[in-house]
Parts: structure tokens; sequence; C-alpha cells
């Protein structure tokens, strides 16, 4: 598996995946809204495809549940599609086809077929879409058996990630892409650094990476984020670090569904103290699930109760002022890691 | 997707049916007399408490699935729906399967994981929400299309579930890329306990013709003439490979799912002197009807015992497939059968 160079933008990494696999596997192809050039996705995601290649690029009506499912078909008859949602929004109109179809074919079916397929979803506020453009609506799809979630950081190499959930992966999965992030740089580490940051990486398909402001000797607290929140973690705990002596360890999964719990264990080792946040509402979301499997699993590793950071329980408001009173800011990770 | 040459004709009913030598309306008889058989014998045994979870039985229907799935071949696909039994014995002609499914087995069509909503048999598909399939089954004839394979998909949808907003989606996109797909809306009057009049504004052919698909209808429980008309669709959508939507008016004889059936008795009877086994049994002598009748009986009788014998799933099985048994001998039983009456 190629990695992509340290320089690249996760749109690029995306972008350049999409390519390379469309160009070495006739199975692969991609569906959904506004893909053709010289548009190229409502993202630029998808640009250059259409031209290279015509026939696999099929750009799609307004019917999310009815080409999220054609996609599903497709992969059930020997096909590799991406499919890309316009807005993670969106997602929800086809709930019913990944909850009552594209989740359930390969079981209930006894194994004797795979849906193996990406769903591509940008996700995420603080670009003024407001209440439908901006949510992450991704924990209301985690918990679906047989479905997997993906969400590529800034601390991941993203088209690695999609080749795997495409090509590896026979379960379907969900592919969740932060909006702000497609303009950011992906940080990869050389010998166990990024830049002054220390890294590290569980070797998983989906791996989790961990970042610190010292080599894994001590920390204070374990700050677990995923997607687009992970970069301002990462500015927290720089803040932390800089201004209050605060080791903040930034624990940072690439797969939501299944978790691989370990790392956060293994960082709670250190630190003892959790700190889950995420984008979207905390209500059954995803820190919750965190906090539940390390009461579970490492409640002996807990020195304080875990604290979550999340949206606040409105829709997300279209004026920038509502926008940021609503969403996590790095102020508010500051204040829970003290 | 081409089949291993090995693999005989389990996913072709058409050379199954051509391979049989007897005469066309004996054949049709037989295939229908199986669905009626076996769907009354399930209903004994919900009566009996031998089977859980429910049932929805395509009595009444049976010309339908003989008229559309005798005429595909290797490779073709079906996606079925929730009223699934009749397509699935014509296309399988497993029916020991289907009730081992029914009854919960390990070696039922899906080893009970699905019931039998939600099969999957070489290229049968069937799943209960009401059009959520179509997507699946548009993608599917576009893959095959895409492939060049030749393949055609084949949709079982009711009048019922011209309700959905999906299907339209689908609909709208076979079209837009030209799959070859056709959609059988076999509108038995009923939607659950709602009769057609109350759910569906508007007309049902002109549903398929809004989005330039070729569209027709038929009013007919005639096996004979269902058969004659679809092998004329189904050659035109492999020849053309373009979908088409064909709407079947016919009776739903039985209640929707076990004991839910409040429709008006006279309206039933009505339907009942046109229903396919009365008009497809005279076309027979009354020894080649007892004949092939005694046989089918014989048939089910040994799926029952069958699948009784079967085990139930344990905890291995949540991960774990057990292989799908050879085909039940059931001439073999049928001749015990005729000895033990």
């Amino acid at each position: 598996m190629s990695s992509t160079p340290a320089t690249t933008t996760v749109l690029k990494s995306l972008n350049g995946a999409m390519h390379s696999m469309m160009e070495a596997d006739e199975r692969v192809l991609l569906i959904g809204e506004d893909l053709l050039d010289p548009y190229g996705g409502a993202f630029k995601v998808a640009r250059g495809l259409s031209e290279r290649f015509p026939e696999r690029v099929l750009t799609t009506p307004i019917s999310e549940a009815g080409f999220v499912g054609v996609a599903a078909g497709m992969a059930m008859r020997g096909m590799r599609p991406i499919v890309e949602i316009m807005f993670g929004d969106f997602l929800m109109l086809a709930a019913d086809q990944l909850l009552n179809h594209i989740s359930k074919y390969r079981w209930m079916y006894n194994d004797q077929v795979h849906v193996p397929m990406v769903i591509r979803a940008p996700m995420g506020a603080r670009r003024g879409y407001g209440p439908t453009h901006s949510q992450s609506v991704e924990k209301h799809i985690l918990g679906m058996p047989g479905l997997h979630v993906v969400a590529p950081s800034v601390l991941h190499d993203a088209g690695a990630l999609l080749r795997a959930a495409l090509l590896d992966d026979l379960s379907p999965v969900v592919f969740v892409e932060n909006k702000l992030m497609y303009a950011r740089r992906q940080l990869s580490a050389e010998g166990g650094r990024i830049g002054e940051l220390y890294a590290r990486s569980s070797s998983d398909r989906y791996p989790t990476t961990t970042v610190s402001w010292e080599p894994f000797d001590h920390a204070d607290v374990t700050l677990v984020a995923y997607g687009g929140m992970v970069e301002i973690a990462m500015e927290a705990a720089e803040t932390l670090f800089f201004d209050e002596e605060l080791v903040v360890e930034v624990v940072a999964p690439s797969s939501l569904q299944p978790l691989d719990l370990q790392p956060v264990l293994d960082s709670l080792q250190r630190s003892g103290k959790l700190v889950v946040c995420e984008e979207g509402t905390a209500g059954a979301g995803f820190g919750a699930e965190v906090i539940s499997r390390v009461s579970a699993e490492g409640f002996s590793l807990l020195k304080a109760a875990p604290k979550r950071v999340a949206a606040r329980d409105y829709p997300i408001a279209n004026t920038r002022s509502l926008e940021d009173m609503i969403l996590p800011q790095v102020a508010d990770l500051v204040r829970a890691c003290r | 997707m081409s089949q291993p040459a090995d693999r005989g004709d389990i996913a072709n009913p058409r050379a199954r049916f051509e391979r049989d030598g007897r005469p066309l309306r004996t054949k049709l008889f037989e295939q229908m007399m199986l669905i009626r058989r076996f769907e009354e014998r399930l209903l004994e045994l919900f009566g009996e408490g031998e089977l859980f979870g429910t049932t929805h039985c395509y009595i009444g229907q049976e010309a339908d699935a003989v008229g559309v799935i005798n005429h595909l071949q290797d490779g073709d696909i079906i996606f079925s729906n929730h009223r699934c039994h009749g397509h699935f014995l014509v296309y399988g002609d497993r029916p020991e399967l289907l009730m081992a499914e029914l009854m919960g087995r390990v070696t039922g069509v899906v080893g009970g994981r699905g019931g039998s909503q939600h099969i999957c048999f070489e290229n049968f598909y069937t799943n209960g929400i009401q059009g959520g399939f179509m997507p699946t089954v548009t993608g599917m004839a576009l893959a095959e299309k895409m492939k060049g394979s030749g393949n055609i998909a084949v949709a079982f949808i009711g009048d019922g579930t011209l309700g959905q907003g999906v299907l339209y989606e689908a609909l709208n996109m076979a079209s837009l890329w030209s799959v070859p797909l056709l959609v059988v809306v076999e509108n038995n009057r009923w939607a659950q306990s709602t009769p057609v009049e109350r759910e569906l504004a508007g007309d049902m052919v002109t549903r398929g013709r809004a989005f330039g698909i070729d569209a027709g209808e038929i009013d007919s429980t005639d096996a004979e003439a269902l058969y004659g008309h679809f092998g004329e669709i189904i050659a035109k959508v492999r020849n053309e490979q373009r979908p088409h939507f064909e709407v079947i008016h016919t009776y739903r004889l039985c209640h929707h799912s076990k004991s839910d059936d409040m429709r008006p008795e006279d309206e039933i009877e009505r339907f009942r002197k046109n229903e396919p086994l009365i008009g497809a049994r005279a076309w027979l002598t009354d020894d080649e009807a007892r004949a092939i009748e005694a046989r089918v009986e014989a048939r089910v009788e040994a799926a029952v015992r069958w699948s009784r014998e079967q085990p139930f799933p344990t905890p291995r099985h949540l991960d774990e497939r057990v292989a799908r048994p050879a085909p039940m001998a059931f001439e073999a039983s049928a001749t015990d059968a005729g000895e033990d009456a």
C-alpha cells in the first residue's frame, strides 16, 4: 500500500486514492450527485475522475436512498462501488438502506453474499451551512451490526484508509470525512515524531494514532478525538502543555465501529484521566460508548470521573456566533482537561 | 457472473423446465400444485403450533410465479418480497429447504437466520421491507449490464409497494441507465387489510410509463397465458437490455399473514371461481391430475418429515454456515408415502 506524501492535503489524498484504484481495478466505480467534471462533486473530491473513467463515474438523480441501494446491488454482483453523499446529513435519507439492507445482507443471507462498498459522507460544521448541512450524524449509524464506520483525521492517511475500506474490507463501510479537513495537510510520523510531537500508531487496517508532547513516559490526560475534532484536540493539548505544563495525549481512532479500545487503555495507564470529544451532540454518542467501555474494561485505570465534550443540544445554527456557541471549541477541551 | 458447469441447473429454472418433456400445461399445473399444497401444509403446521413467527401465503397467485420464472436462466436474478414462497419454489424447486427455514432449522435456505422473508439462494433474494430492495435489484441489473453478462433481473412487488417512494427512485435510475430489469407488479388488490382503492391514486401502468419504461398489464389467472405473455416480455428485456414494468391483476385468496383476514366473504368467493388451480386442473384428465396431486402431496410431506429431523442452530451457528444439503430424494419418499397410504 503506497502512502501519500506528508505534504498532501486530505482532499488530494482521497482524490488520488480514487484515481489509482479506478485505474488499477475495473470493479471500482463512483456513484453520487454532481460528480461529473468540471464540477467534480460538491467538495471536488471526485475531480478528474469522470474525464478519465466516464463509464465508471455515475452521476445520479437526487435520490440518496436509491443510489446507495443501487451501489449495494452492484457490490453484491462483483463490483466495488464508492458512493459519494453530497452532505453527510443526507445519509439519513438512506437510513433504511443502511439499516434494513446493506448492513444485514451478509449475515441474514447466511454468509452467502458480501456487500463490499464504501459510502463517503462529508460531515461537520464551522462553515456556516446551517442546521441541515453541518451535522455529524455518524452516531446514528454506530451500533448497526454489519456496518463499519471509519473516520480519517489529519493524523491518518485518508487515501490509504479509503483504499483499505474498499479493497480490504468485505463489510460495507461508511467513511466519515470532515469538511474542514479537506484543505488540511495530512501529518505523517517519521521515526515516531510528527514535528515536535511524539506519535505512535496501532498496526490495524484502520490504525489509531496517539500523539503527545512527551515521549509516552507520562501523561496527565487521555483525550480521545476522531475526525475533525482531532485538530481541535491537538490545539488544546498544545495550549495545556505550554501554558500549564499538562501532558495531554490525543488518541485518534480511525475506526469508530468496530472500535479498538486498546490504545485508549494504553494511554489511560499513563494518565488515569479520560476526556472524550466529538463534534456531534453527546447523547448516546461515540463518547458515551468510549466511556461505557472504559468503565467496563478499564475501570481500575480511572483516577477521576471521565468527561465528554460535544455539541450542545441544539440544531447547528447558520450564523457564526451561534454556531460557535453550539459547537465544542478548544476552550471547552482545555477546561475539561484541567 | 458465469456459473461453473458442474453446478448443473440449480440456478436455471428455464433449463429444468425445458428438460421436463411433459406437456406445458402438465408442468405448470404441477408447479402450481406444489406451491398450493406447500402453503396449505404450512398453515396447518402453524395451526398445530409447529411453526414460529408469521408467514405470508401466495395462495391464489401461483400462476404469476410459473408464468414468469420458468423463463429465467442461469445467472438471471430474482428479488422478491415477503410473499415469496411461490417464487422460491419455482426458482429453486427445493421445498424442503424452505420448509426447514420456516421451521427455523440450521439447514434451511439461510440457516434459520432470515425466515422466508429474508432468503438468498443462488441468484434469488428476498427482503421484507416493501420496495426497499428495488434499488438493490436495480444495481444488480446495472452490474450485470456493465459486466456484459447478458443476465437480467426480475423484481416482484405488489400493489401495496406502489406507495413506497424509493420504488420511484429505482425506476428513474433503471430507465436513465437502461438496465435489464423486469418489474412485475402482482396486484392482488389488498395491501394487508387495505383495499387497493384506498391505498392507490391514479393508474398502475402509467407509473412505469412515466419514467419512459415500457409498461403493460394483464388481468389473468391463466398460467399458460401468463407463461406466453412473459416469455415475450423477458426475451425483450434480455435482447434489448432495458427495463420493463408489467402489472398482473390477480387476487390473494388467503389472508395477508397468518390470521388477519377481514375481507368481504362474497368478494373472496367471486375470485375463488377464477383461481388458477381450478382452470389448470381442468386441462388434465382426472387421472393425470390425481397422479400429480399424489406426487406433490408426497413431496410436501417428505419435506415436512425431513425438516422436522433437522437440527436447530446452536451458538456456533451465529458465525458459522452449514453447507447446503444435497437435494432431498423425494421420489423415494413419494414411494414410501404411497406405501404408507
